[in-house]
């Protein structure tokens, strides 16, 4: 049976890995190569790369963190942050990254998800939602790390973008993203229910039981990175609590 | 630690950089080719594979490379497939309906059940037949929306599940042909790649 992932994210700037809130104050907690490595024998499943400033520098940055991080990390590693265009996405694959990410590029040209997945196929191209709570029960995107709140409905705009080849959905709750509160379970349920690819939850983790009521809400995987960053739980021993409830993990 | 030669397969459309660098960590010295005179010398040849089965199967008609591959994986020479690979190996799939796979065994592979999450990514349990070599039980690490579902003739299995069982790796002689990727698979992985390349080190003669 395939088991749940656990996913420690690397949120990188400038070849750093950073911690904030909602994209802001953010803290330095590290080397993206030390960082992946401790993961990696901690039993993480897989680790996410996000480059946060998204820039032509922060570009150079990014190939040269995936380059480091592929040499010492025998699991799968997904690159995203400021992925504009194919070739974009082919320099980090060249890297040695094994799926890239797309977020708002992907909102503002949607046929980007199409070529992704026509060069490289569905499984190498993940979709990454910023999904902000509008009011009435729904949710909208956010684009540029939050910046802008886009008229576009998330739940939509995942269904759309498996049928143009997102063979991954990397969803983030933005209104809880860094605030410790816990995962958006509606908003998972909603989305897990409306697509039929793997859906990685995000934003909100503070405890292995945030983890497994994400798992239980429709959730394929949990990325996480305060929790494991600041060391207050391995990756195996959130793993042991989770099998001790019952959800598959790889041990 | 002894290193081991090994020719990684320019297919056009995989990725390499994973694969090479976690064949690097098993202990090999890799050369990426995509003639058919390195195909057919290589000591250890490895196939990796992305992307849809008909492109796949162009790309190597287009670089001439589908008769050597035939023949190498007839003639028994040490052979690793990883992932499209190993379905490359077989007859078809429902993915390209009008392309001819290398046709080393009669298979056609089929997607994946609607009631699972399609594509599979992530680590499933993998269960090898008794008669298996290299295939230890483990987890391994799995990206793929097709796959066989019976053992073909004369091979070797390892099985996994999702929504129901499938091939998850096959064996014969010094071939191993893998739905999985074992560069990602963790230390499993690199054990596996290991067993392999350590016992293929003997000149292996044609069948």
């Amino acid at each position: 049976m395939l088991t749940r992932r656990i996913i420690p994210c690397l949120d990188c700037r400038d070849g750093r890995v950073v911690k904030g809130v909602r994209f802001a104050n953010l803290r330095d907690m590290g080397a993206p190569v030390e960082c992946a490595a401790a993961y990696q024998d901690q039993g993480a499943d897989e680790i996410v790369v996000l480059d946060i400033a998204a820039t032509p520098v922060g570009r150079e940055h990014q190939a040269e963190t995936v380059r480091a991080v592929r040499e010492v990390l025998s699991i799968p590693l997904t690159v995203g942050g400021g992925i504009r265009t194919v070739e974009n996405a082919r320099a980090l694959l060249d890297a040695g990254a094994d799926k890239v990410a797309v977020n708002t590029a992907a909102v503002r040209d949607p046929a980007l998800i199409d070529a992704l997945a026509g060069e490289f196929g569905c499984q190498c191209t993940v979709l990454a939602v910023d999904a902000v709570r509008n009011g009435d029960g729904g949710w909208r995107v956010a684009v540029r790390s939050g910046a802008e709140h886009t008229p576009v409905d998330a739940v939509a705009w995942c269904r759309e973008a498996v049928q143009r080849g997102a063979g991954e959905i990397l969803l983030t709750s933005w209104d809880r993203d860094g605030t410790r509160d816990g995962y958006d379970l509606e908003l998972l349920a909603a989305v897990a229910s409306a697509v039929t690819v793997p859906v990685i939850a995000s934003g909100g983790a503070a405890s292995p039981a945030h983890l497994i009521e994400a798992l239980k809400a429709g959730a394929d995987a949990v990325l996480a990175a305060s929790i494991f960053h600041e060391s207050q739980y391995t990756v195996q021993e959130v793993k042991l609590y989770l099998a001790g409830n019952g959800i598959e993990v790889r041990r | 630690m002894t290193t081991y030669e090994v020719v990684l397969v320019r297919t056009g459309v995989a990725n390499l950089a994973s694969v090479a660098a976690g064949l690097r960590r098993a202990g090999a010295q890799v050369t990426i080719a995509d003639d058919a005179a390195s195909v057919d010398r290589a000591d250890r040849l490895v196939l990796p594979g992305v992307g849809s089965f008909a492109a796949a199967m162009t790309q190597l008609r287009s670089r001439e490379l589908v008769a050597p591959l035939a023949q190498r994986i007839r003639d028994g020479r040490p052979t690793v497939a990883i992932c499209l690979g190993l379905q490359l190996l077989g007859t078809a799939s429902e993915e390209s309906p009008d392309a001819l796979g290398l046709a080393a065994f009669p298979a056609c592979a089929t997607r994946f059940d609607d009631r699972v999450r399609v594509p599979q990514l992530g680590w499933n349990a993998v269960r090898p037949d008794a008669e298996c070599t290299w295939l230890r039980p483990g987890y391994a690490y799995f990206a793929n929306s097709y796959r066989l579902t019976a053992c073909p003739p004369g091979w070797q299995a390892a099985w996994a599940d999702h929504g129901g069982p499938f091939v998850a790796a096959l064996e014969r002689g010094s071939i191993l042909a893998c739905q999985f990727h074992p560069e990602l698979s963790g230390q499993w992985g690199v054990s596996l790649l290991q067993r392999w390349l350590a016992a293929t080190n003997a000149e292996v003669s044609p069948c």
